[in-house]
């Protein structure tokens, strides 16, 4: 119990008998989460954005007219499912269990892409029926705010399949296990940002 | 308990994932469902969709990323406190600020 009073620096300076790989670990995730502070800070201002001109449509569609709830409900279904995956991906990794840590980031992966093909099917649809990013301002704030979130989670699935990849090549090592903790803060700050374009988007827009 | 204490972040237990994803379910599904359905008027909506959406975020914040004032986590959450209330000022006064020059304009 006594490491408990120590933050990870004392712990990495005095821990003569911790494994060292752990606490570098501990700094990489932590700094890992300061930069996810700061993609906070950008979609922020992306919202921010969103909020001065979703009234601007320049006569064109608004989202209660677009907005196909539906869709929507399954795209969040689908995120959140792959939240609680990726947990038991990161219980299956930190027991040690590598066919279970692969496993369960399968599934996550597989939740992943279907969110991210059902938002390439509304963008799609959206685009095909004039209502691309160019019509207004609202459809541009939309985009950019939507989109941003999709590339997020587009750069989550590859960067999943790449540590899947070295956990296949080299095991569950130490290294791979602090990658898998900075993806896992990625994942679930990524659906947190979701409860944001969720609400303020496409339930405030459809009222 | 010194596996633990090693780890800047705690990861959970299948319980603590269940729980934030129940809690995650329902918060999520009452506001779909009340949009969807127009049970309710528009400003009793527009709150309760609002307050459930912050009642999530901590549910997440809780269950999913682990933020807690436990010795290891505390700074993560500090700096957590410190965005949120970055994030506050850009975007609550950004959208003050248009909303107020755009009335002015009327």
């Amino acid at each position: 119990m006594s490491t408990t009073h120590m933050n990870t620096h004392d712990a990495h300076e005095a821990g003569a008998h911790h494994d060292e790989h752990h606490d570098t670990g501990g700094n990489t995730v932590f700094g890992f989460w300061l930069y996810l502070m700061t993609d906070c800070l950008l979609f922020a201002s992306v919202f921010a954005t969103y909020a001065v001109l979703f009234m601007n449509t320049a006569g064109g569609v608004s989202g209660k007219e677009i907005f196909d709830l539906e869709l929507i409900l399954a795209g969040t279904a689908a995120l959140l499912v792959s939240s609680i995956t990726f947990g038991f991906a990161m219980i299956c990794a930190h027991n040690k269990n590598r066919s279970g840590t692969l496993m369960w980031l399968l599934a996550t992966f597989i939740f992943g892409g279907v969110f991210i093909a059902l938002e390439i099917y509304e963008f799609q649809h959206l685009i095909h029926n004039g209502n691309g990013p160019q019509a207004s301002a609202f459809l541009s704030a939309f985009f950019s705010l939507v989109g941003l979130h999709g590339l997020h989670v587009t750069a989550g699935l590859i960067w999943m399949v790449i540590l899947a990849v070295e956990i296949i090549v080299t095991g569950l090592t130490s290294r791979s296990l602090t990658r898998l903790s900075c993806l896992s803060l990625f994942w679930h700050f990524l659906d947190i940002i979701w409860i944001c374009v969720f609400t303020v988007v496409y339930l405030m827009g459809a009222i | 308990m010194s596996d633990h204490s090693s780890e800047a972040h705690s990861h959970g237990s299948v319980k603590s994932y269940i729980i934030g994803f129940i809690w995650s379910v329902i918060l999520t599904g009452i506001p779909f469902w009340m949009v969807m359905t127009e049970a309710f008027d528009k400003g009793p909506t527009y709150i309760t969709i609002v307050v459930l959406a912050v009642i999530q975020i901590f549910v997440h914040l809780k269950y999913f990323l682990h933020l807690d004032f436990s010795e290891q986590g505390k700074l993560d959450t500090y700096s957590f406190i410190f965005s949120a209330v970055i994030i506050v000022m850009v975007v609550a006064l950004s959208v003050w600020i248009i909303y107020a020059s755009n009335a002015m304009m009327m």
